[in-house]
């Protein structure tokens, strides 16, 4: 089994269709900021992103009873090229996965770009500011943060699902027992998405951390002038 | 420190792609995901259709025609990395391109 995202059947179609147009929405606000974001320079880094973490999708690590889980990689590319191009970079990921692969209902594109691209890149990347915020804001805590975020954010795709689930389920099954289950897995896969993202922005980090987005702006120590203006 | 330069770092992390894909991607756990086995378990997946192109030449990750296990999943993980790294990179140079005044 090598990732599957959301088919087609699972969801309703005026509920795939409002999904469908959010994801255009917010793409299309994700295309304008890009640009504004991001340099020459960071051109080949989105698409490294997008390319390693559709690498890193094909690898389904086992979690309990008999289940798999791969990577979702939303914060790993919203922390390395900024949640608006991270964003873009999943949904190129899940575009191609879906026309090139049969993976993902066509149908269901929105969702999937919703569940994966939108939400772990920007409630991921939030997630990151304030763990980042918390861990002290310096260039050694990028890392940690990283990885922390990307463990939170499969449970918020889980989320999610069970909402849209909610809206547009095809099937009789109660929300409350759809939301347990697919919260309790996806807290079990989001260990394998902290300790991915964390060594892949690590690996990053040790490289090349000017290439980091979520590393912009951040000293590796307090800075004297700055600590006595401070004081 | 001096550091890498930017091509020796896209070069290394597309190595780094392109060894998950042959190294590990044949190998990967091949039970059903998480979001599969709880609409299995569950029961919401009596609606569930086939995609529409099931019928593609790489659909599933594999390659219609190619029996071996590890040349399918190569070849689909290669062309889906180079796929990918083409059409980020390209979205990022056309928009950056478009932003200069001609």
């Amino acid at each position: 089994m090598l990732a599957m995202h959301i088919p087609d059947g699972f969801i309703d179609g005026p509920t795939s269709l409002i999904a469908g147009l959010i994801a255009i929405a917010g793409v299309a606000w994700c295309v304008r900021k890009t640009s504004a974001t991001l340099s020459d320079r960071d051109i080949p880094v989105v698409g490294l992103a997008a390319a390693f973490i559709f690498a890193a999708q094909m690898l389904n690590f086992p979690v309990a009873n008999g289940t798999s889980g791969h990577l979702l990689g939303g914060v790993l590319a919203a922390v390395l090229v900024g949640p608006w191009a991270g964003a873009l970079a999943v949904t190129v990921v899940l575009v191609v996965q879906a026309l090139l692969f049969a993976d993902g209902g066509l149908s269901a594109l929105g969702l999937n770009v919703i569940n994966m691209a939108l939400a772990g890149a920007f409630v991921g990347y939030g997630l990151f500011l304030v763990l980042r915020k918390v861990l002290g804001g310096r260039t050694w805590s990028v890392t940690p943060a990283a990885g922390t975020a990307a463990f939170l954010v499969p449970v918020i795709a889980a989320l999610l699902f069970t909402v849209e689930y909610a809206i547009g389920g095809n099937d009789a099954v109660s929300v409350g027992t759809v939301a347990t289950a697919m919260i309790g897995v996806h807290a079990l896969i989001g260990i394998g998405e902290g300790v991915i993202s964390g060594l892949a922005v690590g690996a990053v980090m040790s490289m090349r951390p000017d290439l980091v987005y979520g590393a912009r702006r951040l000293e590796a120590r307090p800075q004297p002038a700055l600590r006595g203006v401070a004081a | 420190m001096k550091r890498i330069s930017t091509l020796a770092f896209i070069l290394i992390g597309i190595a780094a792609a392109v060894a998950l894909v042959i190294l590990v991607a044949p190998n990967a756990n091949a039970n059903p995901d998480g979001l599969e086995k709880v609409a299995a378990e569950q029961g919401i997946d009596n609606n569930v259709q086939d995609h529409d192109l099931a019928g593609g030449p790489f659909a599933d990750y594999e390659v219609s025609g190619v029996d071996n296990r590890y040349a399918g999943t190569w070849i689909s993980g290669l062309l889906g990395v180079t796929v990918t790294f083409a059409i980020g990179a390209g979205i990022v140079y056309v928009l950056r391109r478009s932003r200069r005044p001609a």
